[in-house]
């Protein structure tokens, strides 16, 4: 059975040039870049390079990258760090429903900690409105998180907008652009970001590695202590391999953007139409133009999803239900809730997040077997045959 | 995540559809997560005769579905009422942890579906 893999917005595979890139350094250069000593200077020159690597991909200076472990870590470092650090100005961090849980539960943790935030509702594309974001910064205000693009729908927001009201009023701006990063354009001085979180594993490099911009000037109260590494940022040392793996990537993927926005999207466009023509009473979840290139959030109408991706699963094809995180739980995904989409829809929503390994025959696979799916499943549904009695 | 036996009924579930003439009718939303089972009952002589069902459900739901009813058909009113929602998850080899639940939806069902016969015979 050829497997398809179409769940790239949970993860990736590491690209081959990230992993040969990487490899030297498990067991030649497996020194410590913080030590003087020969084995030390062999690394850092290579971390060095990767954090060239990593500013050039969003337009920012070396010094203004503090590598991280993951795409959570960036968020909780904005996040926590920013607001402790600001405290003293004020405690009022504003903030959008359709985040990452990584965001959310930052900001909830910080309520306890006397922090008031405003989470920012959306329409039925997963947008917010900007007026509404402006109204509600106030002399407080320290803080504004909203991401670059949604991992479950692909929703962009309009950054460059965002980060002009923040400059407006003088707040800081953190954008999680982990879903983002690699797959559009993601120019920090152009948006006008004080800080934007990325995670490797999301677009080429490995697990377990990531990267946080911080605008220079931008103070953080430190969330690991300890080590100097990072410029007194973030202690603990460093994940080399890892690292120069990202460095890879992030070059890997300013060459290849021009992909995204074509064969990537052009496959995804074909998957998106192609469903909309075989199959009845589908919903596209998720805003129509501003969209990630590589993401497909969709709905089957009478029918619940879990059913569907084993379906697809036992045929190969990788999918998932909105985050990959709620697999094995039950609730209803904050983001398609947000978006105020019809409980049936919402328990139906399928995710396709094709990725750079993806072909046309991969598509029209799926649009093969999908449709005796869903109807297989329609067939089983009572909702279906009172649909079809009435 | 799933055992074999689940993959199976999910895959080719047993006695899914509706019996026009029904000698009882049963339904279960559940309260966690929405989905909804609805049975259908043919009894002769205090045994059901036949079963049919539809699920609107998980997996897990849609296999719980298929094994009570494989269960149940051939068995005395008595017998089905006394089904459990653990032993449609044994039958099934286990069900994962947070898809025990999915397991009440058939049983819960039959249930009400036996009700409604015994309430309309009486
Ligand atoms: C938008 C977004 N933010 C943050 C994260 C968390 O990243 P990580 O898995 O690297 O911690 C993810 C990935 O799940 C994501 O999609
Ligand atoms: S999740 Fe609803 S029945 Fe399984």
């Amino acid at each position: 059975m050829k497997r398809i893999y179409m769940d790239n917005n949970a993860t990736t595979a590491v690209r081959p040039a990230v992993l040969e890139a990487m490899l030297p350094f498990y067991q030649e250069q497996f020194g410590n870049p913080s030590s003087i000593h020969w084995a030390g200077q062999a690394v850092s020159g290579a971390v060095d390079t990767a954090r060239a690597q990593v500013a050039a991909l969003m337009n920012c200076q070396p010094e203004e990258i503090i590598f991280t472990s993951c795409g959570s870590e960036g968020n909780a470092l904005a996040i926590k760090g920013s607001a402790e650090f600001l405290r003293a100005k004020g405690n009022h961090i504003i903030t959008t429903a359709v985040e990452h849980p990584a965001v959310l539960d930052s900001c909830k943790y910080l309520e306890k900690q006397g922090f008031e935030v405003t989470v920012l509702a959306v329409d039925g594309e997963g947008m917010i409105d900007l007026a509404e974001l402006e109204a509600a910064i106030c002399e407080r205000t320290v803080l504004i998180s909203a991401m670059w693009g949604n991992n479950e729908t692909g929703t962009l927001f309009p950054v460059a907008e965002i980060g002009a009201i923040a400059r407006k009023h003088k707040v800081r701006f953190h954008t999680d652009a982990v879903q983002a990063v690699g797959r559009v354009p993601v120019d920090v001085r152009a948006a006008g970001v004080d800080l934007l979180t990325i995670s490797g594993h999301k677009f080429g490099a490995p697990k377990g590695v990531g990267a946080l911009y911080v605008r220079k000037g931008m103070g953080l109260t430190q969330l690991f202590h300890g080590g100097h590494q990072e410029r007194n940022r973030r202690a603990g040392t460093h994940n080399v391999p890892g690292i120069v793996g990202l460095g890879v990537a992030c070059e890997l993927a300013v060459a290849d953007l021009a992909v995204q926005e074509g064969r990537i999207r052009a496959l995804r466009d074909r998957l998106e139409q192609g469903i909309l023509s075989r199959i009845p009473e589908v919903q596209v979840n998720g805003h129509r133009q501003q969209r990630l290139p590589n993401t497909l959030n969709i709905s089957f109408a009478y029918i619940e999803g879990e059913a569907i991706l084993l379906f697809l699963d036992m045929k190969g094809v990788a999918a998932s239900s909105g985050s990959a995180c709620m697999s094995d739980s039950f609730g209803q995904s904050h983001v398609i809730g947000a978006m105020g989409v019809d409980a049936m829809m919402a328990n139906s929503n399928i995710r396709f997040g094709l990725g750079l390994d993806n072909t046309e025959e991969d598509v029209d696979f799926v649009l093969e077997i999908l449709p005796e799916i869903i109807q297989k499943l329609r067939d089983m549904s009572p909702f279906y045959s009172e649909r079809a009695a009435s | 995540m799933y055992s074999d036996k689940v993959i199976d009924h999910f895959t080719n579930p047993r006695n899914v559809g509706v019996i026009v003439d029904a000698d009882g009718v049963g339904e279960k939303v559940s309260s966690s997560c929405g989905d909804r089972m609805k049975v259908f009952l043919k009894v002769v002589d205090g045994v059901i005769e036949d079963l049919k069902f539809q699920t609107y459900g998980c997996g897990a739901a849609i296999a719980s579905s298929s094994m009570m009813s494989e269960l149940v058909i051939g068995k005395t009113l008595d017998e089905a009422l006394a089904l459990t929602n653990d032993a449609v998850a044994e039958a099934l080899d286990g069900l994962p942890d947070p898809k025990l639940h999915c397991s009440n939806l058939a049983a819960d069902a039959l249930h009400d579906a036996i009700k409604n016969y015994q309430g309309e015979g009486a």
